[in-house]
């Protein structure tokens, strides 16, 4: 456990070092959320009949969704361990008296954090002195917001092991090009990150719920804008637990069978 | 120049070919950039029918136009969009040492063939919304289409060579300067009218694209008589401009960095 909290640290005080580009990717976000709510706001005022969450909770959706964007979505993914893998240094990780799903694992969760860390504070605070119905609102109550911390440890570990899959993945593909960015596109797509998964048709969206994409932002994101509640709330969090147990195991099966025939590339 | 072009195209056509399998992944990869942004539109139109007074058909012709402009843009002209790491390694040294204009030849560095997967959503959903807008189709209307296209290839080609201009003096791509690129494309599917005022303003006199994209529409879906706004992506095409100029100081100003 020691080592594992050694790799954590490491990882989290290396992406605290970049402080120029996190300001470019707040820029961007800022941008971002803001289109992307004027947008919804022109399909309520077309129709406010046929929207399914409240203003309020989708401006506080698309924020914190921006806000935790490097923390939950597969975008946020450690590219290192890619660049490891092509140019043939996994040598050395593989080398190292450490369990590789593990070593890898914590420090991509580590990567997603220190990142998210430094993103995150300027944009909540910002947002929150938007006025309603655009900006971020307080969660309704203490419990919702203790549930939506729980979810949201929830949804790291299901979106780190999916990252661990599409690294698996890679040891058989070599290059990452492709691989990646269909992994975020599937992803983003079914975690509600184009569209907020309300906005489904129904049906779509239960089936939608039942997969291990939606297992990852959706859930913590609509617990906190209040848009989940109550047995429908539990239901989702218990179907993360089930998909991180799952993918971590998943994971480290494909991981055995992979490790037993790597090529390593270059010199 | 042509000629020449046509050799590089040779080139990175077969360098593309000898990694099959990298290279239809990632061009799946890029189709599904787009189609997913496609499925998140269908979704909302089934929930609401229209946005402000746009129909559904009405919506895709738009996207279909603004992603053709973008997919191509990105298809010839990304070797703007690597332009810092040719700084950084030293390339843009050759490149200037070389009897030929710098600017074509960074151009011709990198075709990217893998966007031709964005290309087909684009041509996919133009086709659908050209047949199902109900519009009266005539010369002028169609005229506008193919100027709403080229203008926002000249447009979104600007922008890849102002971001290139900018690593001259910061010696890094800039990661903000993505939202006038991917956060055009993105949220450029619906008309810009629908962002409100401001943002139609700001589109307007700042980042031309809503004469590319919302003022020529309105005109092909006979709301405006206004015939002068068939030719106002020829307008936005101005903003080429300034973008070249400071590519110019750009390279005026070059001190080499690298080996």
């Amino acid at each position: 456990m020691k080592k594992y909290l050694a790799f954590f640290r490491l990882r989290f005080s290396m992406g605290l070092q970049y402080r120029a580009a996190a300001l470019g990717g707040l820029v961007c976000q800022f941008f971002w959320g803001a289109m992307a709510i004027l947008a919804f706001k022109a399909f309520y005022d077309t129709d406010s009949a046929a929207f399914p969450m409240s203003l309020p909770a989708m401006s506080s959706y698309i924020w914190l969704q921006q806000a935790l964007l490097t923390l939950l979505s597969m975008m946020g993914i450690d590219n290192e361990f890619f660049n490891v893998i092509e140019n043939g240094n996994v040598a050395y990780e593989l080398c190292r008296p450490v369990n590789v799903y593990g070593m890898w694992f914590t420090r991509s969760a580590a990567t997603r954090v220190s990142n998210a860390l430094l993103r995150c504070i300027p944009v909540l605070i910002v947002t929150a002195l938007i006025p309603a119905p655009y900006g971020l609102m307080a969660p309704p109550d203490l419990f919702t917001f203790l549930a939506f911390l729980v979810s949201l440890t929830f949804a790291l570990a299901v979106i780190t092991a999916m990252g661990m899959i599409v690294y698996m993945i890679t040891f058989h593909t070599i290059t990452p090009r492709g691989v990646r960015l269909i992994a975020v596109n599937i992803c983003d797509f079914f975690s509600g990150g184009i569209i907020p998964l309300p906005f489904f048709p129904e049906g779509f969206r239960q089936f939608t719920e039942l997969l291990p994409f939606s297992a990852t932002a959706n859930v913590p994101l609509r617990i906190y804008s209040g848009d989940l509640q109550g047995p429908e709330m539990v239901k989702l969090m218990l179907l993360q637990v089930f998909w991180a147990a799952a993918l971590i195991l998943a994971g480290k099966l494909i991981e055995r069978k992979e490790l037993t025939r790597v090529t390593i590339q270059g010199g | 120049m042509l000629k020449l072009y046509g050799k590089y195209f040779a080139i990175h056509l077969k360098s593309a070919m000898q990694f099959k399998g990298s290279f239809f992944t990632s061009l799946i990869a890029q189709f599904l950039t787009s189609f997913s942004v496609f499925l998140g539109i269908s979704f909302m139109f089934q929930r609401f029918h229209r946005v402000a007074d746009f129909t559904y058909e009405q919506v895709l012709l738009c996207y279909g136009i603004m992603l053709m402009g973008f997919s191509m843009a990105q298809l010839f002209a990304s070797g703007f969009k690597v332009f810092d790491s040719m700084i950084a390694n030293g390339q843009f040294d050759r490149i200037l040492c070389r009897p030929r204009n710098e600017i074509f030849q960074v151009l011709a560095h990198r075709i990217d063939f893998v966007r031709l997967g964005m290309l087909f959503q684009a041509i996919v959903m133009l086709i659908y919304g050209l047949c199902a807008c109900h519009v009266d189709w005539n010369f002028l209307r169609v005229l506008t289409v193919i100027l709403m296209i080229l203008g926002g290839f000249i447009l979104f080609s600007a922008l890849f060579l102002l971001d290139g201009s900018i690593a001259f003096f910061t010696l890094q791509g800039l990661e903000f300067m993505n939202v006038f690129t991917y956060g055009a494309i993105e949220h450029g599917k619906y008309p810009i009218a629908i962002y409100g005022k401001e943002m139609l303003t700001f589109c307007t006199f700042v980042v031309p694209y809503a004469l590319v994209q919302y003022y020529p529409l309105t005109y092909v879906l006979s709301r405006s008589e206004q015939l002068w706004y068939i030719f106002l992506p020829l307008a936005a095409c101005l903003f080429a401009v300034p973008c070249w100029v400071l590519w110019r100081i750009g390279v005026h100003k070059y001190k080499s960095t690298g080996s």
